[in-house]
């Protein structure tokens, strides 16, 4: 590893990653992601510069607290313990009760001289009992930095709280995204776990979501968007735990160029878990002939009286669709554009901050219009 | 006043030469009606004049006041004047009807001023629900709501000429009769692009009933076998395509389709 530029807060983590190999493909968990490109060790670990707005006194700064809270997180790799070990916190408790009509916004920043260095955000998200709040966290960089961002994410919502979030990933073309997200719902809570990637070189978010109190729900949405040579990663767990928990998904995602997305989820409904409810719905657009997705839908039901559906598409705008439009006079660079933003549309509306969703609009309409013209053959 | 002129018009899909020769010629404001036998051509007429991919064209042209359309990628062909009401409207999720006709009407020129007040008046005057409007393009919609959507879209894009493919087809005689008095309406108006002008294509004489045609034409085998006026709409209903000359009612043999038996060499 090259020169720290800032210490292990805790140094046993950074000394069991040191004695750990990185993940290969090989491995099923890893499967079609890019990580035998990864040259870790050309990266510093470094403090990631982050904003927040909207949380004011329910920022917890007692690490003893702090640690309560993650005490439920598991470590699945290296990763995990880079971050346990570089890790920068943003802890947010909300009391039991509270809700809150503004979302809390947490932006990380990199910048360029950030060049070469590795970001270990974490974010610990406690809703108390009945609490109702939204978290959007939000990851930028400028256009030209190479850096590796390794966040975590660790959710809990107590009985009948109410817990939204929203990560955007607006990174620029060189960042790498190694993301992994831990959620769990008590009883009678209902969370819902949002994704909006635009950005990064290989950007992967892994999602587990838990549902360990009966009457749990959990939703989890992504809108992802890939063009030139990024791939976009995603891997989910709906895992249901407690009886009569429901959960549901919808990720939607393009490709274009020469760039790739694989979508692996996993609906797990184990033996306790009657009467659960659970859906899982992954769609990809190829917008170029050289694009690539790939969706893997799975189910592991260990339990009878369950209901369960998982749907999956992958394929290029639909010719009747366009030609519906074109024959109103409507130019095929229109057509798609409206097919495209129409694709999106029902994840658009189901995102937890409104406001968003005329900026995402945008932002997926420019990338349409940067896409390459079809190679001559 | 234009002229749609359609001269020695050969084509096929997939292979399957299906159009053998069409010569029809129809003017502002007039309605010809195309009648004919399943697979007789109707369809693949309407799709090749609209520029639908798929289809190829071997012979002949399609004028409208003397350009080819023929020519023309399918959305400069609209722009031209030329319209397609669809048998079967595709579903465009998530991109609704104020949506779609604001980009028609820009791609055009048109201001999208008073569009909001002109797409509610003239849904009130066919009696599509306004409730139905804010709906992603035929998503959930019955096949009478979604004939009613395209004339709606007919009406305010005002083109010249109107292919209507089976309009009759999937609806119910209310709407059958709102639709087709608003094509009527609109072939009868008097603008400075005079009335327009229809093909009406359908297997059935129920359509002609409420949109009073003044040619009829019949199709059989990708080529028209007689043209009249409306009496023979009446003549060939009581006679059947077997009647004409040339005629064979009986649907060209259609490539086998695989069942399910050949999956298992049953």
């Amino acid at each position: 590893m090259s020169a720290l530029l800032t210490h292990a807060v805790d140094p046993a983590a950074a000394e069991r990653a040191a004695a750990m190999t990185l993940p290969s493909p090989d491995q099923e968990v890893w499967r079609y992601s890019r990580i035998a490109e990864l040259d870790l060790a050309s990266y510093a670990p470094a403090a990631v510069r982050t904003t927040i707005s909207g949380a004011d006194s329910l920022l917890v700064a007692d690490p003893s607290l702090v640690a309560e809270l993650v005490a439920g997180m598991t470590v699945h790799d290296v990763f995990d313990e880079l971050n346990a070990a570089y890790q920068h916190t943003v802890a947010i408790s909300v009391p039991a009760g509270k809700v809150l009509a503004e979302p809390i916004v947490i932006t990380h920043h990199i910048s360029l001289e950030d060049n070469g260095r590795a970001l270990y955000p974490r974010l610990v998200i406690h809703g108390g009992q009945d609490s109702e709040f939204t978290v959007v966290e939000r990851f930028e960089s400028h256009p030209d930095v190479d850096a590796l961002i390794v966040p975590r994410l660790v959710l809990h919502a107590a009985q009948a709280a109410r817990v939204s979030y929203l990560g955007i990933n607006l990174l620029g073309d060189n960042v790498w995204q190694l993301g992994h997200q831990q959620a769990t719902g008590e009883r009678d809570s209902t969370t819902l776990l949002a994704t909006v990637a635009l950005g990064g070189d290989y950007a992967r978010v892994r999602t587990d979501a838990r549902l360990v109190g009966q009457g749990g729900s959990t939703k989890q949405i992504a809108l992802y968007y890939a063009d030139g040579h990024q791939m976009h990663d995603f891997r989910t767990l709906q895992d249901h735990i407690a009886p009569r928990t429901s959960s549901d998904l919808l990720f939607k995602g393009a490709v274009q160029d020469t760039a790739k997305s694989v979508y692996t989820g996993l609906i797990r409904i184990r033996e306790a878990a009657k009467g659960s409810v659970a859906y899982q719905t992954n769609r990809n657009l190829t917008l170029s002939e050289g694009a690539w997705a790939e969706s893997v839908p799975n189910l592991d039901i260990r339990t009878n009286e369950v209901k369960c559906s998982h749907a999956s598409t992958v394929g290029p705008i639909d010719d009747e669709q366009r030609f519906y439009l074109e024959s109103r006079g409507i130019p095929p660079e229109v057509a798609e554009r409206l097919v495209v933003l129409g694709f999106f549309d029902d994840v658009l509306s189901l995102l937890p901050v409104g406001g968003l969703r005329a900026d995402l609009r945008t932002r997926v309409a420019a990338k349409l219009q940067r896409r390459l013209p079809k190679a001559i053959a | 006043m234009s002229t749609l002129e359609i001269k020695g018009l050969v084509a096929s899909v997939a292979g399957q030469q299906i159009l053998n020769g069409i010569d029809l010629t129809v003017r502002s404001g007039e309605v010809h009606a195309i009648m004919g036998p399943n697979g007789a051509g109707k369809s693949t007429l309407s799709a090749v004049i609209m520029g639908k991919p798929g289809y190829t064209v071997h012979a002949g042209e399609v004028l409208l006041d003397g350009v080819d359309l023929l020519t023309l990628p399918a959305w400069q062909r609209a722009q031209a004047g030329m319209h397609l009401v669809m048998q079967y409207p595709s579903e465009v999720p998530g991109v609704g009807l104020a949506d779609m006709l604001a980009e028609a009407y820009a791609a055009r020129g048109r201001s999208v001023e008073g569009l909001a007040a002109s797409v509610a008046d003239e849904a009130e005057r066919i009696h599509f629900p306004v409730a139905l409007l804010d709906r992603s393009l035929n998503v959930d919609l019955s096949g009478g709501e979604k004939k009613r959507n395209e004339t709606l879209q007919l009406a305010l894009l005002q083109p010249k000429f109107a292919i209507l493919d089976e309009l009759d087809s999937g609806l119910d005689i209310d709407a059958l009769r709102d639709c087709s008095r608003r094509v009527e309406d609109a072939t009868n108006d008097t603008g400075p692009n005079g009335g327009l002008g229809v093909i009406a294509i359908t297997h059935y004489n129920r359509l002609l009933e409420e949109l009073h045609p003044d040619h009829v034409h019949i199709l059989v085998k990708g080529r028209i076998v007689e043209s009249g006026g409306p009496e023979l709409a009446d003549r060939l209903e009581i006679e059947g395509y077997e009647a004409f000359a040339g005629a064979d009612a009986a649907p060209p043999a259609a490539p086998k389709k695989p069942s399910l038996d050949d999956l298992f060499a049953l």
